[in-house]
């Protein structure tokens, strides 16, 4: 139950996009047709999915004050904490790297439908603040920061599908000359945010 | 503590050109307004705009990404010629972590309750896009005094959008202006209420397209063809 809750709340409530502007960048620059964002979505995804555990495992046994006393009880008042912007960026950026690998060889079609997007994930901000959010909010058990990365993938797959989608048909409409592109984007999004803000609250 | 070793700032010596030539001079102004980095080279968005509740944070989180901007421009751009091209994108990078990290402890250090409401968005100005696109497009190519300029520049341009969005959102959600009322009692005598939704991150997003909205109709050539 404290799985699903995790994960409802990091999709719907605390959204990557719409609470915490995470991937603004990449959400802003491949939206504009809804197969690109499908290939883009499902991509950070994986590498959210993969990246929050392996982050978790490395502050719980690594970084932490006294984390490393698995290895000798003289490690104890180690405390590596103020690494962890630059570990988590570098596991970051190796998983993408194997990520891109892995595709490439098991599944050549996805990889060639996912094509640039892959290694552009690893300067995507909500990957990293994935990360940095599971630091901040101390998951109890390695399952449970597996399923909030998830979750907050699936979050952001929601958002940027649905964004897509409107700009699509978007394209028919007059919108006056200096909003075009950009500005009603952003208007856009903001208004999908209100909406999305009726889930707050929402506990399973 | 954090024991990063920060280059020096390097003395460039240039006779030919002096220090804010014509040409320095665009580098600082221009990303202020004709290529903002928010609202026209549109980097940056991801770590800035949660900061934006309140003006003092906003103003925090300004400087800080022109200090990182600024000097990891410095930084890569000095060694430009020696990093290999394959491995580029990590050596950007490890310094502007390093870089992050200091900023971070400084925080921690001076502005301990700014730092605790900025949260994980200071660690998120290593993933700024605006650095690594700077990093990219401007510093691999250029002597490191122009880079540092250009650094500055484009972080002040991102700290103006901040410092404006966080304004607005302050006065009229919560009637304050760096912590100080200045929408007067009388008005909330005579029956003004503070906007909630001015507060709820959903309106930054519509103040910066109201940003957009304006500049471009100011001047027209920022319009985006129509598709």
């Amino acid at each position: 139950m404290e799985h699903v809750n995790i994960f409802i709340k990091a999709v719907f409530i605390e959204n990557m996009i719409f609470a915490y502007f995470l991937g603004m960048c990449s959400y802003l620059a491949i939206s504009k047709t809804v197969k690109n964002a499908v290939g883009l979505g499902i991509a950070v995804i994986f590498v959210l999915g993969v990246s929050v555990p392996v982050c978790y495992m490395l502050e719980n046994y690594v970084l932490k004050a006294g984390a490393m006393t698995w290895i000798s009880a003289d490690f104890a008042n180690i405390d590596l904490g103020f690494l962890s912007f630059i570990m988590f960026i570098a596991i970051i950026a190796a998983i993408v790297q194997l990520v891109e690998m892995i595709v490439e060889k098991f599944a050549p079609a996805l990889y060639g439908a996912l094509g640039i997007f892959l290694p552009l994930i690893a300067v995507n901000c909500s990957i990293l603040g994935g990360a940095l959010f599971m630091q901040d909010r101390e998951y109890a058990t390695l399952g449970e920061a597996t399923t909030f990365g998830l979750g907050s993938g699936v979050g952001w797959f929601l958002a940027i599908v649905a964004i897509a989608a409107i700009r699509e048909k978007i394209r028919y409409s007059n919108v006056p000359a200096p909003l075009r592109g950009l500005g009603i984007t952003f208007i856009i999004t903001g208004l999908m945010g209100i909406a999305f803000m009726m889930f707050m609250g929402v506990a399973l | 503590m954090s024991t990063e070793t920060i280059k020096a700032p390097v003395k460039v010596k240039e006779p030919k050109e002096r220090l804010f030539s014509p040409k320095n001079k665009k580098l600082l102004k221009d990303p202020l307004n004709d290529s903002n980095p928010i609202t026209v080279q549109v980097l940056g968005i991801c770590s800035a705009l949660a900061v934006t509740v309140q003006l003092k944070p906003s103003i925090v989180m300004a400087l800080s990404v022109v200090v990182v901007c600024a000097f990891s421009n410095l930084v890569i751009s000095s060694i430009r010629n020696i990093i290999p091209n394959r491995i580029r994108i990590i050596v950007q990078l490890v310094v502007v972590a390093s870089l992050v990290i200091l900023v971070d402890q400084v925080l921690k250090a001076f502005v301990y309750d700014v730092s605790k409401q900025l949260s994980v968005f200071v660690g998120l100005i290593i993933t700024n896009c605006i650095i690594m696109g700077r990093l990219e497009a401007f510093a691999m190519a250029n002597k490191p005094w122009p880079s540092f300029l250009d650094g500055i520049g484009n972080g002040l341009g991102y700290g103006i959008i901040l410092v404006i969005v966080s304004a607005v959102r302050e006065v009229f959600g919560s009637g304050k202006l760096m912590g100080f009322q200045i929408v007067p009692d009388a008005f909330y005598k005579m029956g003004y209420f503070n906007n909630g939704l001015a507060i709820l991150p959903p309106m930054a997003l519509i103040i910066v397209g109201i940003i957009i909205w304006i500049q471009r109709s100011k001047n027209p050539e920022l319009i985006e063809a129509d598709k």
